[in-house]
């Protein structure tokens, strides 16, 4: 393969020289090996050292790199050229959030949003220290394991149309990161989570499109997170009118 | 000093991928679905009144265009059909100790039910 190359389109964005992005094209060495990231390093490296994006440990962890690639939201560390030949790639910054610079996006709602669900364990009153650890068993951690191996990279929020049309949507990684928590027993804080999650902008929402779950890089699920959360508040609301005493919230079994 | 860009979605979003345009056409379906409601509906009260005004909406139904709609109608509901049985387990996990039961088994009683009350539908209506 060696001398061989293939062509990457890449969206540009420069504030105060560009009104509006526009496309610039590449020709990088086609390796078999090499991934999309590895292409735009070369890039960088090589040929336009003005090129931006963001990128950390290569390897689907970080969840940093991700972007549009021919349309669809891709980590760009595990998007092989080779499944992309012949080309052209076409390169873009991650759709329905506002771009920053070339293949940078601007994160703080998604940041806020992240932050209103409450990601952590809320407790009515925390145990004194000296009484140890919550302790939980392997069924009750494999009720909640799938919605907790999110690594934050917002393809879920690019291929979410509903998130593209109405910015006030939660969206999925945060709602999938709320059912995560709700459905950990060692947590007592779904009633303060549901003014987000159950609002008109949480779980309401959500159409089921199931792109965000297609797109996920690590099998989160969050559109059956969404459907879930769904179920359980529909349930909470119709036993506080049919029960006495409210019936009070689903508890995760 | 920052000057972000923000792009705006196009109105024909849903053509530009084809899960998106499956995603529509499966909304959709509940108009069709609702439709056929409206005309087993209709043919209820025709049914009770009877007479003329049955034996007139029928010839009404025996026409192409009828049947033509009755063709799309069946096809939209399996896709509705389909669709709703498929999320039906991202919906409802069902677990057994540290294991969760496989999607296709949660699944498979929705079709089940679905042949044999169609069964015994037909078994009313056609014997």
């Amino acid at each position: 393969m060696t001398g061989e190359t293939i062509a990457l389109e890449v969206t540009r964005y420069r504030p105060g020289e560009d009104e509006e992005p526009t496309w610039q094209q590449y020709e990088v060495p086609f390796h078999r090996d090499w991934v999309v990231l590895d292409a735009l390093n070369y890039v960088k490296d090589q040929v336009d050292g003005t090129l931006s994006f963001r990128w950390s440990c290569r390897m689907g962890v970080c969840g940093s790199c991700g972007m549009m690639i021919n349309g669809v939201p891709k980590l760009s560390c595990a998007a092989f050229l080779r499944d992309y030949t012949p080309g052209p790639i076409k390169v873009e910054p991650l759709a329905n959030f506002p771009v920053e610079r070339d293949l940078v996006i601007v994160l703080d709602d998604f940041m806020a949003k992240l932050q209103a669900v409450q990601p952590w364990l809320i407790r009515e009153e925390e145990r004194p220290l000296d009484e140890g650890a919550y302790r939980q068993t392997p069924a009750q951690l494999a009720r909640y394991k799938q919605f907790s191996m999110c690594i934050n990279c917002m393809l879920c929020y690019a291929a979410c149309p509903v998130y593209g049309n109405e910015k006030e949507f939660v969206g999925p990684a945060a709602l999938a990161l709320a059912h995560r928590y709700n459905l950990d027993s060692r947590d007592q804080g779904r009633d303060r989570r549901a003014w987000v999650v159950a609002s008109d902008e949480g779980i309401w929402d959500c159409t089921f499109v199931g792109e965000c779950s297609a797109v996920c890089p690590k099998d989160v699920d969050p559109a059956g997170a969404i459907q879930q959360l769904k179920l359980s508040s529909a349930v909470s609301w119709y036993k506080s009118f049919l029960l006495p005493f409210g019936g009070g919230p689903e508890k995760a079994s | 000093m920052r000057r972000p860009y923000y792009p705006k979605m196009k109105a024909t979003w849903w053509l530009q991928r084809r899960p998106y345009t499956l995603f529509m056409l499966r909304e959709l379906s509940a108009v069709f679905v609702a439709g056929y409601a409206l005309l087993l509906l209709v043919l209820g009260i025709k049914v009770y009144k009877g007479g003329d005004t049955l034996a007139a909406y029928l010839d009404f139904l025996d026409t192409p265009g009828m049947l033509a709609l009755h063709a799309i109608i069946f096809i939209f509901a399996v896709l509705h059909t389909v669709t709703w049985f498929n999320s039906f387990a991202k919906a409802v996990p069902i677990w057994r100790g540290e294991e969760r039961l496989a999607p296709w088994k949660v699944t498979l009683p929705n079709y089940v039910a679905l042949l044999v009350l169609s069964a015994l539908v037909a078994l009313l209506f056609l014997v």
